[in-house]
């Protein structure tokens, strides 16, 4: 007897200080362990992209993908957002060779500006002149260069081993910014030969499909270096060396899908997900003490305990909690109390038929009540590994905060809601006692 | 038990709702929302004011992006939904409703899905959906393998699936009523709801058969057979249907809390599972044991 109560007292003493820690840890400003929330409470912004990696040998595929991660976790990094979760997955059901980029960015509400610094490839080109272009009418009216007047040396950006910045190397105006370009092994080859054989030639280098400077070939150039001078200013000249040395993206991207939302939106679905869960934890905790008075207060204190636990294994899994997973949550604590009403239920049936000794009673209740409850459990865990295959990352907090519900709520139920029934019952009660013990059993 | 006394009103009540549901699916339909058809949603708000509803409709019309529809949201906010935009189109959109910026604006929300990933997740949802009943089905097998005499399992089983089916029947049904009269879309939440039903309904229903199973041979054994196959499920009804109701109940109160006080986020998601839960728990108690009545009958008498 005082053992098992001694034993409750330490659950009790460990749920609180539980509670407490999680209470100190969401209020505290220092605290390092807060609750990680999803887009959608957090507010912020989930692209999509689809990637095509029709022209890739299979055996590239998933290296090429790698390298795309990398490319866009460091676009990413330098614009500063914290904690972007970048992952590549395979299209679903039927598309399954498609490979897609995740690209989460919390706190970035600006999916312009977002869209924009992931997908900005700075393509570079180098292109000679077309001798047999005949330019229209038009073109020369307004003497104006098309890009069709040039063909395609093969040497882009691609080859490039370092972009750098460097100020008036042209003679000339000192102050203007060049950006000097080193090739690769492969790359300075091609330049080479490209240079070698078009001497006299004009080899236009082309940015993003618009030509940016039009150097003409004075000599082969053997070691791999150009540089591009015109019409930039120091800034652009240094935005254009970061790109450049960012790289371009190994495999071509088209955004599939969006998902944004702003802060106000996200932190009232916050609130109202929250003040949802506190009052019906109420609702229910009335009810139990209502209709199984003290068993009911019992079964509200291991339902404290069950809240403090998962709340605990949300911080430290960590889960990443969204509206849906919210409503997971509150739906969970419903049913974390069925274990304890199926308890409750199965040692009124003990007292009824007329054992008197109160211990067995309860000790019974819950070896009967544990095939139901593990048989209502089984069905909710089936559907929660089958929610978590279904998911997308909302569905997905749904199912894990669910499942990790349904484990948590057998455990409580069978061996703290046990413990403090046990710990608190009295072989010889008095009227008060018998009266609270009375409605849940002897009805 | 008057549960069995008046099975037979129950019954029919059951069959009417199911039947109207089916009716319902299939002529207003289920409408799908932008996470299975691919789709825009544009959700923003005017923190000096909106504009009219007809100004913002004449501006957007004038946009080459089909068809569209806008509906006011909360105090000062418009929610627009359209067919899939690139970031050209959004743009255009965002600047449309933003009157060309004469209208200060707030992006709230903008959810945005490629047709072919709605079609994914449609196909997703369809497979999820046959998965969880075919795993129940299994379970419901492996709950009942032991025991054929005197009712053979597979009528358990069969009643127990029937069941199944009229717990997600009900809560669509009525989400066709929610989608006709309040715009609501079936989305990757309503899905959601529909599993959850699926894997929750079921247990009710077990209890009361494991005990109708429990009472089924005591009877035998104890009673030589006196007690009527109606009487051993009224029993069996009696010594459940409390617990079954307060299990319920408890889910009932957490669910009704989210509904109220969750936000337009879960609020249809709590909605059909509210009406899930309610269904799940009236078809354990009335539906089940009626059918298992019905089906199960014949053999106790030949015995």
């Amino acid at each position: 007897m005082w053992k098992i109560r001694i034993v409750a007292l330490i659950l009790l003493i460990a749920g609180i200080s539980v509670g407490l820690f999680l209470y100190d840890s969401e209020t505290n400003p220092n605290s390092k362990s807060h609750f990680k929330l999803g887009l959608d409470l957090a507010s912020g912004t989930q692209l999509i992209y689809r990637a095509d990696v029709s022209k890739l040998a299979t055996a590239e595929v998933s290296e090429s993908m790698q390298a795309l991660r990398d490319v866009v976790e460091k676009r990413v990094n330098v614009f500063g957002v914290s904690e972007p979760i970048i992952q590549v997955e395979n299209g679903g059901l039927g598309n399954s060779d498609e490979k897609r980029l995740i690209v989460e960015l919390p706190g970035v509400t600006d999916i312009k500006k977002a869209v924009e610094m992931i997908g900005k490839t700075p393509l570079l080109e180098f292109k000679l002149v077309d001798k047999n272009y005949v330019p229209s009418e038009e073109e020369k009216k307004d003497n104006k260069i098309s890009s069709q007047a040039f063909i395609d040396t093969g040497l882009t950006g691609r080859f490039l081993k370092l972009a750098q910045l460097q100020f008036g190397q042209q003679g000339g105006l000192s102050n203007e910014p060049v950006v000097s370009l080193n090739f690769n092994t492969e790359g300075s080859d091609l330049f080479a030969k490209i240079t070698k054989e078009h001497i006299g030639e004009v080899l236009a280098i082309f940015l993003d499909g618009e030509p940016i400077s039009l150097p003409v070939i004075q000599q082969e150039i053997p070691n791999g270096n150009a540089q591009i001078s015109g019409r930039f200013t120091a800034d652009e000249a240094k935005e254009l060396v970061r790109n450049l040395n960012l790289g371009a993206l190994p495999v071509p991207i088209e955004l599939i899908s969006t998902n944004s939302i702003g802060a106000s939106l996200g932190q009232d679905v916050l609130n109202k997900g929250v003040s949802a869960g506190i009052l019906g934890i109420i609702f229910v905790s009335i009810f139990l003490i209502l209709l199984y008075r003290l068993p009911g207060l019992v079964s509200v204190v291991s339902l404290g305990m069950y809240i403090v636990i998962m709340l605990a294994l949300f911080k430290f899994i960590p889960v990443v909690l969204t509206a849906a997973g919210i409503a997971g949550f509150i739906l969970s604590v419903g049913v974390a109390v069925d274990a304890n009403v199926l308890i409750f239920e199965r040692m009124k049936e003990e007292f009824n038929e007329g054992k008197d000794n109160a211990e067995e009673a309860i000790k019974n209740g819950f070896s009967r009540a544990w095939l139901s409850i593990r048989d209502s459990n089984i069905s909710g865990l089936i559907t929660s590994v089958v929610l978590f295959w279904f998911g997308t990352s909302m569905v997905r907090g749904f199912a894990l905060v669910l499942g990790i519900g349904v484990l948590v709520s057998m455990i409580s139920a069978i061996t703290i809601s046990r413990t403090f029934l046990l710990s608190i019952y009295k072989k010889s009660p008095g009227r008060f006692l018998r009266f609270m013990f009375g409605a849940g059993f002897k009805g | 038990m008057f549960v069995i006394k008046y099975r037979k009103i129950f019954l029919s009540f059951t069959t009417i709702l199911v039947v109207a549901s089916l009716i319902l699916i299939f002529t207003w339909g289920l409408k799908p929302g932008i996470d299975f058809v691919g789709g825009s949603i544009l959700e923003v708000s005017y923190p000096d004011g909106r504009p009219s509803t007809e100004e913002i409709q004449n501006r957007i019309s004038n946009l080459a992006i089909g068809n569209y529809s806008v509906r006011p949201i909360g105090e000062n906010g418009y929610i627009a939904r359209t067919k899939y935009l690139n970031e050209e189109e959004r743009i255009a959109l965002v600047n449309t409703l933003s009157l060309n910026s004469s209208e200060k604006i707030i992006e709230e929300r903008f959810n945005s899905v490629g047709p072919m990933i709605g079609e994914e997740l449609k196909n997703k949802a369809y497979i999820s959906i046959a998965v969880v009943i075919l795993m129940t089905i299994l379970f419901i097998a492996f709950a009942f393998r032991k025991i054929s005499k005197p009712v053979s399992s597979w009528k358990y089983g069969i009643i127990a699936i029937i069941a199944l089916f009229h717990d997600i029947l009900i809560p669509t049904g009525v989400f066709v009523v929610l989608g006709k009269f309040a715009g609501a879309e079936v989305d990757v939440l309503f899905v959601t709801a529909l599993l959850t039903i699926l894997g929750y309904s079921i247990s009710d229903t077990i209890v009361i058969f494991d005990r109708v199973r429990e009472n089924l041979n005591l009877n035998i054994k104890m009673h030589n057979f006196k007690e009527t196959f109606a009487d051993t499920i009224g029993k069996s009804l009696n010594q459940t249907y409390v617990r079954s109701f307060n299990i319920s109940f408890t889910t009932f109160l957490v669910l009704l809390s989210l509904y109220i006080f969750g936000g337009s986020t879960t609020e249809h998601f709590a909605l059909t599972l509210i009406v899930g839960v309610i269904a799940g728990s009236y078809s354990s108690i009335f539906i089940a044991p009626a059918l298992l009545l019905l089906m199960g009958g014949k053999d106790t008498k030949t015995k």
